[in-house]
């Protein structure tokens, strides 16, 4: 079990209000990220869940039981912090035996316990050491079983896995993918990384200075974006925004296309420009041109085979169906 | 070229590093070379450095009049229960500044810190007023406490040093894991924070054991530590260079080879924090 709900919660510190009322429901067993640029409030958020901060108002619920007084060890909850925040005096066995030894578990229970999480994270040959002799993705994974022992009703991760390079955090996100599939607990994720939000998340909460700005499954943010922040936040490249004349056109006072919905070609369309950038994935080629007369550039994404050169002259097609409109105040049209 | 340069730099440098650390050393050193000599050989004029009739027959007088023992044994309590009476308080008190900081934190830490500047004479009447009436007046718990309060600043501000560079997400994992305030002081902050609080208890042992002020005017037989042993000794009759001397440095004599066994923890725990 682990359903949250959060009711008008609130978070000042001092005279400076960085959470301002907010309402979330977390299902049981749901995978949930919350997204946004850095300072958007998401590790806050985080951290009231957690308990390690103080709400300024409102009530945090969960399964039911008002927990928006309770201290942290009492919620059920358990966290991965983005620094791993191990016990570096202690052995990789005491780490994740840590919070079984202070909810007074047996010796015996806590054995069995400890040698289960760590042949589930790969972690047994390595009990005996010391934090400081593990790679980062092995003191991530010490982080992640000292959480799962306790069995907690939902796990917490802020940003986990921003300290590692590139490889290995794709091969975490995995990880992390599959035991939430395997222990179907509630998971909240915190991270600015819009890809690990898309692939990883069941729902996505999208913040900006606090505020949701929406919450839906990550295809539905991606295909129907509330507002201009959420459409350009998520996807990758990033959506173009055009305003003037050419958002007139559609009856809006601006419009976002996403760089996989132009079409491009040397001969003919409906805009034209001319190549600046162009970086070539292999599987994919994201070009950028200019001088197009309706943004200052234009993304476009085409296949790893297609061949302009810096400074050819190109054509650029929408595709009508998937154009997003946005009104002065940048909502959805 | 600028090798020879570096050389002769470098020779410079231990040249004058050498002359700093015997000047330094030279009163301790002379202390002891005279606590060796006879009384006539002590005031010698000019004075006599190493040919002389080497004797141990004024530490024979020293243990003679005097039992070394007892003021050892209440140093080594003075010194001792005033650093962990002092400890017991500090860490949390360096905890509270370290990790939940308020507005007022930093001004608390300077006014504490205000109070080493206070001449110690200032408070002396008060004091000694206070021990009259509390019946502390040459007792070894008095004294502690007063030491403890004396060097308080210095192990709050320490600690406080130690303690902030630990990182608080530590302590924050600690507390979803479940444990208590005293848990988490206990099993995760203090085992982290051990070479720090080592070298805070070392240093304060040593400042314990030097003071003189507080344990000549607070103390007659009972409580008296090696301070008063030493001091027993400076009459204005009489030849006692000699035996002032091997009393000298039969009281320092602990402190020092404390001192050098733990040089390496002390540089470091001093400099900690300083470089960041």
């Amino acid at each position: 079990m682990g359903r949250i709900v959060l009711e008008q919660i609130t978070k000042s510190f001092g005279s400076t209000q960085v959470i301002p009322p907010l309402d979330l429901t977390i299902e049981d067993g749901e995978f949930t990220v919350f997204v946004g640029p850095s300072g958007c409030g998401k590790s806050t958020l985080l951290r009231l869940i957690a308990g390690l901060e103080d709400v300024s108002s409102g009530r945090i619920t969960i399964d039911g039981q008002d927990a928006t007084e309770l201290a942290p060890a009492k919620r059920g909850l358990a966290m991965v912090f983005q620094s791993y925040a191990l016990y570096p005096h202690m052995t990789v066995r005491k780490n994740i035996a840590f919070p079984l030894r202070m909810a007074k578990m047996g010796p015996a229970e806590i054995e069995k316990r400890v040698n289960n999480a760590a042949s589930v994270l790969n972690l047994t040959d390595y009990l005996d050491r010391r934090p400081g002799q593990l790679s980062g993705g092995q003191r991530q994974r010490v982080a992640i079983g000292r959480a799962i022992v306790r069995e907690p009703s939902a796990f917490l991760f802020d940003e986990p896995l921003s300290n590692l390079d590139a490889a290995l955090r794709v091969g975490m996100r995995l990880e992390i993918s599959e035991l939430h599939k395997r222990l179907t607990t509630t998971m909240i994720y915190v991270t600015h990384d819009q890809v690990e939000a898309m692939t990883m998340a069941d729902k996505i909460v999208v913040l900006r200075a606090g505020h949701i700005e929406q919450v839906g499954s990550p295809l539905e943010l991606y295909k129907n974006p509330r507002n201009k922040f959420v459409a350009g936040f998520i996807g990758s490249p990033k959506m173009n925004f055009l305003e003037g004349d050419e958002a007139k056109r559609h009856n809006a006072h601006s419009i976002g296309v996403r760089p996989e919905h132009i079409e491009v070609s040397d001969s003919k369309g409906d805009w034209t420009g001319v190549v600046g950038v162009s970086e070539h994935l292999g599987s994919d080629t994201f070009f950028h041109i200019h001088d197009t007369g309706l943004a200052e550039t234009i993304t476009v994404r085409a296949g790893g085979e297609v061949g302009f050169r810096h400074g050819d002259r190109v054509h650029l097609t929408p595709r009508s169906d998937v154009i997003h409109k946005f009104d002065a105040q940048g909502l959805r049209i | 070229m600028a090798r020879s340069v570096s050389t002769r730099r470098k020779a410079l440098n231990t040249l004058i590093a050498w002359t700093i650390g015997l000047l330094i050393f030279f009163p301790i050193l002379w202390t002891i070379l005279t606590s060796f000599k006879t009384e006539a050989q002590a005031i010698n004029d000019p004075p006599i450095f190493f040919f002389f009739d080497w004797t141990l027959e004024n530490y024979a007088v020293v243990q003679e009049r005097s039992d070394y023992m007892r003021f050892l044994w209440n140093s080594v309590i003075i010194a001792g229960g005033s650093t962990l009476l002092g400890i017991l308080i500090a860490v949390p008190a360096a905890w509270s500044m370290a990790f939940v900081p308020s507005k007022r934190t930093k001004d608390i830490l300077m006014w504490m810190l205000s109070t080493k500047m206070l001449p110690a004479v200032g408070v002396l009447y008060p004091i000694y007023l206070l021990f009259i009436s509390l019946g502390l007046l040459d007792t070894r718990i008095g004294l502690m406490v007063v030491l403890m309060l004396i060097n308080l600043p210095i192990i709050v501000w320490m600690l406080y040093t130690y303690f902030k560079e630990i990182p608080t997400e530590i302590l924050e994992a600690a507390r979803m894991d479940g444990a208590t305030l005293k848990e988490e002081i206990l099993y995760i902050l203090t085992p982290m924070a051990i070479p720090g609080i080592a070298s805070t208890i070392l240093l304060n042992i040593i400042l314990a054991w030097n003071e003189a002020f507080w344990t000549l005017n607070l103390t007659a037989a009972q409580a008296a530590p090696l301070t008063a042993f030493i001091a027993s000794y400076s009459s204005p009759e009489g030849l006692f260079y000699a035996k002032l001397s091997a009393a000298s440095t039969m009281a320092i004599a602990p402190i020092l080879i404390l001192g050098w066994f733990s040089q390496k923890q002390l540089v470091r725990g001093l400099t900690f924090g300083a470089v960041k």
